[in-house]
């Protein structure tokens, strides 16, 4: 079949973008939706044009490098990363419109590759488990309900792909740190820093210049790992406690 | 051709003497110590943040070293360990199944085809243990049962429940864990990340690794870090074949420069081939998808009788298919080994057997499954899996078979180290799958994350140490001759790229290489195969540099300015394995060269004429390698013929 | 070496619920939450409409007797409105700083139409809220203290309703207002109890109808008076 990509190209951070249209021929209906950019790069390469950048990496929907909007929708038309997205979920003669993710704090380098360094810092505000190697008890010595357990790694799926902070209409990263606070807060493990790990990564979020939650949902409706939106009411009550109590106010 | 000699042997001294089990503990015990006051004024790099380096960087920065690391991805936790689906081994004994470190240690030695140390394979099994205590610790979701402790299941065949996992992303939880051990030191101050940024080149100073080159690829810009020790994490190979279930961005070029500055390169010729992948689509395939063995279990795999039986898969008659895993090795049938099960699948579609498009693939049938056990119970059980399947054909696999094509899934060569993960260049280490690790011909299931994560958390942080309290750090001059022709060499080399502007893009000699390779050092391999790739390999190389396009300037994001690189070192590498594989002319574990093999087909290995580890030395640009044997010996474990039929 | 405690966080207490997000929110959900337990008791008292002008003007009459003898006369309504002052304050800074944030936050929009989700009532937080809020303003000048209508009679409450309400301009102005009313409760409900933590899963259908009871009843309560003045039932 036949396309029309209309694509945002954007030389440089500093520089002003715009959409461009692009016709690609012979896409092939099993093609994934990166593979039909990849004939596009090719072909763009050997017509002396420069190739669009976009980020990626696995190709198997796990490590959240891939990430772009299509026509309006993060991620496109079925809720996957753009790299399980295939062609097939496209008409012949269809102009597809590609955009980056677009947030405030997610800066853009070039085309459809984005800075989300953001999210590393809210995780190194503490979204871990202070715990050195070789100072853990056997495994066995901590038992978890299977319920946690299982909401958990629930949570513990998110691949920190953006989606939700680009499809927010706020640009928010609530979905995003609230499944790192609700994955870590419900275990056993993660109960002595409880209070000051909420406390310090909606303090992050907040400092990365993120929105606030106006409880819309569409972060989870595009959340290709299907993190509840639960999560952020979670987050809310893990905060609200954290203020209320000593431990989070001892400073 | 490129041709070789063969050169002095090597010994790994490091491992101490005495009963195997005693091993570790007295090289811990003999390692020299650091002040931990002192640490903070030794600087180490580690390049990598998968579950080796992750591990690797966040141990080290605990222990007070300043630690400067790098990743290509924009993020740490990107690495493709991310992708491992299957789980991680532990000698627990939970189960009370007759599991020990030591049976770990053996079913891990007869798996990799006896071609590994034994005293590293000790080790490893020795500090599992220790390693499934450390994920639990950091918030690791591992499956739980209802009484809230963890669960384990078997996996590749062995017969106890040894593998914990977390669902099917065993990988991902992993990594995360160690990622956030990571960002945890980095929030301390201890450690200083540079992401999207990639390692070009080694320093090597007065014999020692000292620092390295490296590029921020938003930038462009060439950056010289020098520190007291090198640490190499950075994957395997397997992306030489152009079509792999590696991640895009997976490459040899830091293992291939360091080769290049002296060390050691240890058994390319060992890649593992996963039996149950996706098959291609067309020849815009950019990478293959694999999918769990377990599907093995219950699913039946068969071709038609008739060769170019192009009917539908349900039309054809049951007396007309060939279920030839269970014909031939009527005990194991359809769980054979990985390798055994792709060698199988790559023979039908050689005789035409294949399906699906191109003919290169085979069916995998649940029918039988699903009469015998329902439909509910075969989606309970691989209900992702097949939904995975479906979005990525567009076939129900509930109504037609699957297809199934064996992949190139890891890489068991790498740089030879020695028992303390030390390359041949002093100072500088590599751990995880970029060392030629503790897997030997061939790697068991469920071993790869234990084997990244023993080498992070526990092994290089001792054994670093010691090699930072024996050895004296002079400050090294950022405008030494020795940086700077490195930096130099770097940054033309980079123009040159830029400055071909030919015909052909970098992609298109990375899939021609790839196919190469496939077809004559692939799934199995043969002398003249093998040698019509050494000579066509330079030719292609050659061509590489005389007609590569690569648009754009060396001072901004430029992706295919980074394909490029990697693929001129993938030219180089390519050559390096066949050549290895050319030499070994045994056939052990991944390695099946086709005049070598019993009279029923199976692996014939050749114990006494290559019972070793093939180390090679770069000898410069157009030179022949040397070949360095270390031999290797097997005190306890017997060595014996593997047989499924 | 390395410490193994997570460092404290910067914001603490008090502090930590006015300068962050979700703090913020809360302090949002909780007022908007007191709001709407006074407008239900609000729009009660004005269904006294219904009993006639003594009824009317004795609840009105009342409403300023409220905490006698302990405080005098009019005091307690003085009081109380002191405290939803602050609470509308509060409710609108809040909800305006948030907004301003997460504006910034989405600085560009998508030339590709998103698929939206979000219900009706959830796009309409922002706009209703400024409509109430100038609505709020409207309404304390017309009714309390008298100075947009030009027949205002203190302590004849009934009959400067009906005066007001047979006015059909105003009543279009009031009737739209409790209709954004109605919407901004019906997303916000719910929306509070999420930020505040209450949601659970098994909660979710009781805490649903609340909202949209709360909504309707509000909304409607408050227009019949209009209606029953326009349609002659109160005259």
């Amino acid at each position: 079949m036949k396309i029309t990509v209309r694509v945002w190209r954007q030389p440089s951070p500093d520089e002003a973008g715009r959409m461009v249209d692009y016709p690609v021929d012979d896409v092939a209906e099993d093609m994934s939706f990166l593979e039909m950019l990849d004939v596009l790069n090719e072909q763009l390469i050997l017509d002396d044009e420069d190739p669009i950048s976009f980020d990626h990496d696995c190709r198997e929907g796990i490590c959240g490098s891939c990430g772009m909007v299509i026509n309006g929708q993060a991620h496109g038309p079925v809720k996957t990363t753009v790299c399980q997205l295939h062609m097939r979920e496209f008409r012949d003669g269809d102009t597809i419109e590609v955009e980056p993710w677009r947030a405030g704090p997610f800066k853009i380098l070039k085309d459809l590759v984005v800075d989300r360094s953001s999210f590393d810092r809210i995780i190194q505000a503490g979204g871990y488990v202070s715990v050195n190697t070789g100072a853990a008890p056997d495994a066995a010595s901590v038992s978890v309900p299977k319920a946690d357990a299982d909401l958990a790694f629930e949570n513990a799926t998110c691949i920190s792909c953006g989606a939700c902070v680009a499809a927010c209409p706020n640009g928010a990263a609530m979905l995003f740190t609230s499944a790192k606070v609700t994955h870590l807060n419900l275990l056993p493990q993660g109960q002595p820093e409880r209070e000051n790990r909420v406390l310090r990564m909606v303090q992050a979020m907040d400092d990365e210049g993120f929105g606030g939650c106006t409880n819309v949902g569409q972060c989870t409706q595009v959340c290709p790992k299907g993190i509840p939106f639960d999560s952020i009411m979670n987050m809310n009550r893990e905060y609200l406690r954290a203020v209320k109590s000593s431990r989070g106010n001892q400073g | 051709m490129l041709d070789y000699r063969v050169g002095e042997p090597i010994a790994d001294t490091k491992a101490p003497e005495g009963p195997i089990g005693e091993r570790w503990s007295t090289r811990k015990f003999e390692a020299k110590l650091v002040n931990p006051s002192n640490r903070r004024k030794h600087k180490v790099i580690v390049v990598g943040t998968g579950l080796a380096g992750g591990s690797a960087g966040a141990t080290l920065a605990e222990q007070g070293y300043h630690v400067i690391q790098f990743c290509f991805q924009d993020s740490p936790r990107r690495a493709h360990s991310v992708a491992a689906q299957g789980g991680i081994n532990a000698a627990k004994n939970y189960r009370n199944d007759g599991d020990s470190v030591y049976r770990l240690f053996y079913d891990t030695v007869k798996g990799g085809d006896f071609r590994s140390r034994e005293s590293n394979v000790h080790r490893l099994a020795e500090v599992s243990v220790q390693i499934i205590d450390q994920c639990v610790a950091q918030g690791v979701p591992f499956a739980r049962e209802y009484g809230g402790l963890l669960d384990t299941r078997s996996f590749g065949g062995v017969q106890v429940q040894r593998t914990f996992y977390a669902r099917g992303q065993t990988g991902q939880q992993l990594l995360i864990g160690a990622y956030q051990a990571l960002e945890r030191q980095i929030d301390e101050g201890n450690i200083e990340l540079h992401t999207r940024t990639e390692m070009l080149d080694l320093i090597v100073i007065d014999g020692k690794a000292r620092g390295i080159v490296a590029r921020d690829l938003t930038t462009g810009k060439l950056t010289t870090y020098l520190a007291d020790a090198v640490v190499l994490a950075t994957g395997g190979y397997g992306n030489v074949f152009y079509l792999s279930t590696n991640a895009k961005g997976s490459n040899a070029s830091a293992i291939w420069r360091a080769h290049k500055r002296g060390a050691y390169m240890a058994n390319p010729c060992y890649t593992q081939i996963h039996p149950t992948c996706i098959p291609r689509s067309g020849d815009y395939q950019s990478k293959l998808t694999l999918m769990s063995e377990s599907l093995r279990n219950d699913g039946r795999i068969w071709t038609p009788k008739r060769e170019g039986d192009d009917r539908p898969a349900n039309e054809i008659p049951e007396e007309e298919r060939d279920y030839y895993l269970e014909r031939q090795y009527p005990s194991f049938g359809n769980l054979v080994p990985r390798d055994i099960a792709s060698r199988a699948a790559k023979t039908q579609c050689d005789i035409g057997k294949g399906v699906g498009p191109g003919g290169l693939g085979v069916y995998l049938d649940f029918a039988d499954a699903i009469a015998r056990m329902g439909q509910p119970a075969v989606e309970a059980k691989y209900g992702n899996l097949f939904d995975m399947y479906q979005r990525i054909t567009a076939e129900n696999p509930y109504k037609v078979p699957m297809r199934i094509y064996p992949a190139i899934h890891y890489t068991m060569g790498g740089l030879w180290v020695d028992y303390d993960l030390q390359t041949t260049i002093p100072g500088l280490f590599a751990i995880g799958e970029a060392n030629f690790s503790d897997h030997g011909a061939n790697r068991l299931g469920a071993s790869a994350l234990m084997q990244g994560l023993a080498d992070g958390y526990f092994i290089l942080p001792t054994t670093l140490n010691h090699y930072i309290a024996s050895n004296k750090f002079p400050d090294v001059d950022a405008a030494d001759p020795a940086v700077a022709e490195v930096e130099t060499g770097v940054q033309e080399r980079l123009e040159k790229l830029l400055s071909i502007n030919g015909t052909r893009t970098a992609d298109s000699f990375h899939r021609e290489l790839g196919t190469l390779m496939w077809d004559y050092a692939g799934m199995s391999r043969n002398d003249g195969g093998l040698r019509k790739a050494l000579d066509r390999i330079p030719e292609l190389r050659e061509e590489f540099w005389r007609s590569v396009k690569v648009p754009g300037t060396g001072f901004a994001l430029n992706q295919q300015l980074e394909k490029a690189n990697r693929v001129a070192d993938f030219l180089e590498f390519g050559e390096l394995l066949v050549l290895d594989a050319l030499v070994r002319e045994e056939s052990a574990g991944g390695h099946f060269r086709e005049e070598h093999q019993d009279s029923d087909g199976e692996a014939a290995r050749d114990d006494e004429n290559f019972a070793h580890v093939a180390a090679w030395e770069y000898c410069g640009p157009g030179e022949n390698p040397v070949l360095h044997k270390e031999a290797l010996e097997f005190d306890y474990v017997h060595l014996t013929q593997r047989s499924y039929a | 070496m390395a410490s193994i405690e997570l460092a404290p966080p910067r914001l603490t207490g008090m502090r930590a619920l006015w300068h962050s997000t979700i703090g913020k929110k809360a302090v949002v959900a909780a007022t908007g939450l007191v709001m709407v337990l006074w407008l239900l008791v609000h729009m009660l008292g004005n269904l006294k409409i219904f009993f006639g002008p003594t009824e009317f003007d004795a609840y009105a009459h009342f409403l300023r007797r409220i905490g006698e003898p302990v405080l005098k006369n009019s005091w307690f309504l003085w009081i109380q409105r002191a405290v939803l002052l602050v609470v509308l304050v509060a409710h609108i800074v809040a909800s305006a700083q948030l907004s301003i944030r997460d504006l910034r936050a989405r600085p560009t929009k998508y030339t590709g139409k998103q698929r939206f989700e979000a219900t009706v009532t959830t796009r309409y937080m922002r706009t209703g809220g400024i409509v109430l809020g100038l609505f709020i303003v409207w309404h304390l000048l017309n009714l309390s203290v008298g100075v947009a209508v030009p027949h205002y009679a203190q302590a004849r409450a009934y009959e400067n309703v009906a005066q007001d309400f047979s006015l059909w301009w105003m009543n279009v102005i009031y009737i739209a207002a409790m209709l954004f009313l109605g919407l901004h409760i019906h997303h916000g409900f719910e929306s509070a109890t999420r930020t505040l933590g209450y949601h659970r899963p098994t909660r979710a259908r009781a805490i649903k109808i609340t909202g949209d009871v709360l909504a309707v009843a509000i909304a409607a309560g408050f227009i019949v008076v209009p209606v029953a003045v326009m349609t002659g039932v109160v005259s």
